[in-house]
């Protein structure tokens, strides 16, 4: 979101005033709490009014998000978040919107709504809490559970392949495409902070720790003695590299990028990360360097592009057809037909 | 401006029916339109029933093909397009077999003799010419007219493509049919220039087909058939032919302009209410988006967004599109908030008959919903009431915080008739109030916002994003009535339901007025788009004697405070309806009723003659008793 000019001063605010009155109520240890700590935080920062500020949501654990916030809100239905925000976010362009919702949510009953959303490129923050797996049906196989999962609902393996989110939303188009996770709050605040300014629709997937039903999923690279090899941060203009020596990098190859060691290649030969590119290639390259939460994986800014936002569009029409044939006048809409006089 | 002659060979009727068929590709929805505006601009009242099928352009010359267009016009108010056409045009063999059945005993024939032969005929199922063998047309008054070859010729001067020539033999059949019944050019040949212009050529060739159709009956001796119906005693005022769409969609329109609020549409393409989405598209002017969603779903989502934004939120589709908005149906009732649905019914279930008209998505409407869910029903009656009929969706959506569903059908859709335009400004508007401050006190004694405290309506308080201060949150877990926080509590949850019940009944609607006899035996119960044929049925009735009272319902939910008691006391009550008895079903179950369902789910309207003889069989019974 662009932030709004506003002429008069917003008043400073505090995490506390962001935080709404009702009891939080996800399980203790819940990835969740992290992230909408984080986010908390982070909105006083930002120079935004709480009555400009709506959260909107589906179904799902990560959907309860919207009643924590001191602010608009509203509650949805399973998989529909994305639509009802697209039309709140036309009628209102003047408002902040975020959508909060899980995998199963977002991907599976909502991936309609979803991939639309990031192709209309309309201007909300769309954020996608991952912990690949369905909680509050209590444990079944999400779209991006691992294939082989043993779940309530695949007691003998999952045989289907999961989505890799972040290669749906660049397919989708999105024009503001990141990844981040709840054990670093820093991250997460930088991406919040980079995907509000961004103009259109913008998409976080956030590795989010489900410790009831799928405990530990992301532990082999979000915990902090793995991070350093695991996680490829991604920073614009910079060659990527990770590591905690920075001994790897990435290259571009003709079939893709592939993880190389620095000291075979030499620093000069990585890729350069160029989150700008109206070619979304190497992003879905990137995207595709993991195919498990095993291996090295990129967080960061994937893609930043600049692409026009939907609703202003749309509002310019409006306006535009008003100020060229003025405004509209119901008399003469009921005599546009031929008319005859009795 | 018109050719009105005093013909002394013209012959004066009150009424006509003619309907024009063809395939697909023919321009037969064309040619009607044209007639109908030419008609309209004659001061004639009209009706019109295009009947056309599904497939966009099935094979040529093939039964499935057929396209057809059915107009009455008369020279006194008339409800519907008539029951069986005096004039057929049939401009090919396919044509004449799927709808000759149709055409009135001794009635008048028209037809393309080009396309009577070998291959056509057979498409159409012939294995013989019934222009020249065979009995299929007897009883009927034929004339053949060689339209192909007499267009071809008219334009092989103009330089027009042969192909495009022949295209315009509509144009010669109009032509002709309009020197029949005296109809004006000058509307027909404006319209051919503004909708072909820059396409000279195109222009030029639909001219010189349609004053070929119009020599063709000033020269071919037909002057015996020609026909002079004059003009209606109308009230006085300005008037448009309107169909229903376009009329629904210019009533959003003026609902977005009483209420003061943006008109936000969420819609997904679906015959036959797509012409809905077209016409607002046009009225950016009004301050009007269009939003073309990715599906059904979020058609209705993105309305119910805008609403919760502060604009009137509103989605337009037809019945297997209704089943799939049917879940955000249920959140709009659990949120209160302003909501829209209209549903233009069409043959169902599934695909059905898409083109064709049924009305059975009542019981849908009424009940089709998870959970306790009521719905305000509003049902349009004509094309022009459409108009008042979005208004009024509008104006109980937006006044009492309730989705609303608003019915229309096929056959109000597409078909159309004159509109006495009303004055724009004596419309009511809508006053409609939403929080800017603090309704309540804590129990810490700070004052805050409840989203969920009432009005003596029972409607709760509405403050939309953007106000500052009263922030909160709204969902579809069931909310603790006031404060609108999630709650479990059993004793809420009983309550919330009957509150959710009770402020749909307390919507106050219009009392339903009796036409007719009042104190009659025989009540007709009616809904939607019946109305022109139970009126044209009843009145016939009546002129013979038979006493028999009519009431139509346009609210459906709530019904109207004096429904029970107009019902009461009744030797018969009889609802026609285009379904197995939906609306009976429920005036059984709400007033302990004998309500005879009269069923026609063709895909066809009733004619006004097939209720008049089951209605008949009730009164006369009554005579011999």
């Amino acid at each position: 979101m662009t932030d709004v000019i506003d002429s008069e001063a917003v008043p400073e605010t505090s995490r506390a005033d962001w935080q709404s009155d009702q009891e939080v109520r996800w399980c203790p240890g819940c990835g969740d709490y992290s992230i909408l700590t984080a986010l908390q935080l982070l909105l006083p920062e930002l120079g935004v009014r709480r009555e400009k500020t709506v959260f909107i949501s589906g179904i799902g654990c990560a959907a309860r998000f919207p009643y924590y916030m001191n602010t608009y809100g509203m509650h949805s239905i399973h998989g529909r978040a994305p639509a009802i925000a697209t039309g709140l976010a036309l009628a209102r362009p003047d408002l902040d919107i975020w959508v909060v919702g899980g995998d199963g949510d977002m991907l599976s009953i909502g991936g309609n709504h979803l991939i639309h959303a990031l192709r209309r490129n309309t201007n909300i923050n769309i954020l996608l809490f991952n912990n690949q797996i369905y909680g509050l049906t209590k444990g079944q196989f999400s779209p991006t559970s691992e294939s082989g999962k043993v779940t309530k609902s695949s007691p003998v393996g999952l045989v289907s392949e999961p989505f890799n989110p972040i290669s749906v939303a660049l397919g989708a188009e999105a024009s503001f495409v990141a990844r981040s996770h709840d054990m670093d709050r820093k991250h997460l605040q930088e991406m919040f902070t980079r995907a509000h300014r961004h103009s259109g629709a913008s998409f976080i997937e956030v590795y989010q720790n489900c410790n009831v039903f799928n405990d530990g999923a992301f532990a082999e690279i979000t915990k902090k003695d793995a991070r350093d090899n695991m996680l490829i941060n991604l920073v614009h203009g910079e060659p990527i590299q990770f590591g905690s020596e920075g001994q790897f990098g990435v290259v571009q190859t003709p079939g893709g990028v592939v993880i190389v060691d620095v000291s075979e290649v030499g620093v000069e030969s990585l890729l350069v990360h160029d989150e700008t590119r109206l070619n979304p290639s190497t992003a879905f390259s990137l995207s595709r360097l993991a195919t498990g939460s095993n291996m090295p994986t990129p967080v960061g800014v994937f893609r930043a592009a600049v692409r026009e936002e939907y609703a202003s569009a749309m509002s310019n029409q409006v306006m535009g057809v008003a100020e060229e044939r003025g405004k509209g006048q119901l008399k003469d809409l009921l005599h546009s037909l031929p008319t005859w006089e009795v | 401006m018109t050719d009105l002659v005093e013909d002394s060979k013209a012959e004066v009727v009150d009424r006509v029916i003619i309907r024009f068929a063809g395939d697909s590709g023919d321009g037969m929805q064309l040619t009607g339109d044209r007639f109908t505006t030419a008609s309209a601009v004659s001061g004639n009242d009209l009706a019109t029933f295009p009947d056309y099928p599904a497939e966009i352009r099935a094979p040529a010359g093939s039964l499935a093909g057929v396209s057809a267009f059915q107009v009455q016009i008369s020279d006194h108010d008339i409800m519907t397009p008539g029951d069986a056409p005096e004039v057929m045009v049939a401009m090919n063999p396919a044509a004449l077999k799927s709808d000759l059945h149709l055409l009135t005993p001794g009635g008048t024939l028209i037809v393309n003799q080009d396309t009577f032969e070998e291959r056509n005929l057979a498409k159409a199922g012939y294995d013989y010419n019934p222009l020249e063998e065979g009995e299929d047309l007897a009883g009927y008054r034929t004339i053949a007219v060689p339209m192909t070859s007499l267009t071809k010729e008219a334009c092989k001067d103009l330089g027009v493509k042969p192909r495009d020539a022949e295209r315009s033999k509509n144009f010669f059949a109009l032509g002709l049919v309009s020197w029949m019944y005296s109809r004006p050019t000058e509307p027909t040949f404006e319209w051919i220039d503004d909708r072909f212009a820059g396409k000279e050529q195109i222009i030029a060739a639909n001219k010189a087909a349609f004053s070929a159709g119009h020599v063709y009956g000033e020269s071919a001796e037909l002057g015996d058939q020609r026909v002079i119906v004059k003009a209606a005693p109308l009230a006085s005022g300005t008037y448009t032919n309107i169909n229903g769409n376009t009329a629904l969609s210019w009533g959003l329109v003026a609902a977005s302009q009483l209420a003061d609020l943006p008109l936000f549409l969420g819609s997904y393409p679906i015959t036959p209410a797509t012409d809905i989405l077209h016409e607002l598209a046009k009225h950016k002017a009004f301050g009007v988006t269009t939003f073309q969603a990715e599906d059904e779903i979020a058609a209705v989502g993105s309305a119910l967004g805008a609403s919760y934004g502060g604009h009137l939120g509103v989605t337009t589709t037809s019945g297997p599109g209704v089943a799939l908005k049917s879940e955000t149906m249920g959140l709009a009732i659990s949120l209160e908030l302003p909501l829209v649905i209209v549903n233009i019914q069409r043959g169902g279930p599934s695909t059905g008959l898409p083109t064709k008209t049924e009305a059975a998505d009542l019981l849908m409407a009424m009940y089709g919903r998870h959970g306790e869910s009521p719905m305000p029903i509003v049902a349009a009656r004509t094309p022009s009431e459409c108009f008042y009929a979005a208004i009024e969706a509008c104006r109980i959506a937006l006044t009492h915080r309730t989705p609303v569903m608003l019915l229309s059908d096929g056959y109000l859709a597409n078909g159309s008739e004159p509109w006495l335009l009303p004055n724009t400004e004596e419309l009511e508007s809508i006053d409609i109030e939403y929080a800017t401050e603090f309704n309540h006190v804590g129990e810490d004694g700070e004052a805050d916002y409840w989203p969920y405290l009432r009005d003596e309506k029972l409607v709760r308080s509405m403050a939309i994003p953007g106000t500052p201060d009263l922030m909160h949150r709204i969902g579809g877990i069931e909310k603790e009535d006031g404060s609108g926080n999630i709650s479990y509590d059993p004793a809420n949850h009983s309550r919330m339901i009957e509150i959710r019940a009770e402020r749909i009944k307390r919507i106050e609607v219009p009392d339903v007025e009796v036409v007719g006899d009042p104190d009659a035996e025989v009540l007709v119960v009616g809904w939607g788009s019946t109305w022109g044929s139970i009126t044209s049925a009843l009145g016939r009735l009546r002129s013979s004697g038979h006493k028999v009272a009519h009431i139509h319902l346009t609210h459906l939910n709530p019904f109207p405070k004096n429904l029970g008691e107009v019902l009461e006391n009744r030797k018969h009550v009889l609802v026609p309806e285009m379904n197995l008895g939906q609306l009976s079903l429920m005036l059984r179950a709400e007033y302990l009723v004998d309500a005879k369902p009269i069923s026609k789910v063709a895909g066809q309207p009733f004619t006004a003659g097939e209720l008049e003889q089951i209605i008949l069989d009730y009164v006369d019974e009554k005579s011999t008793s």
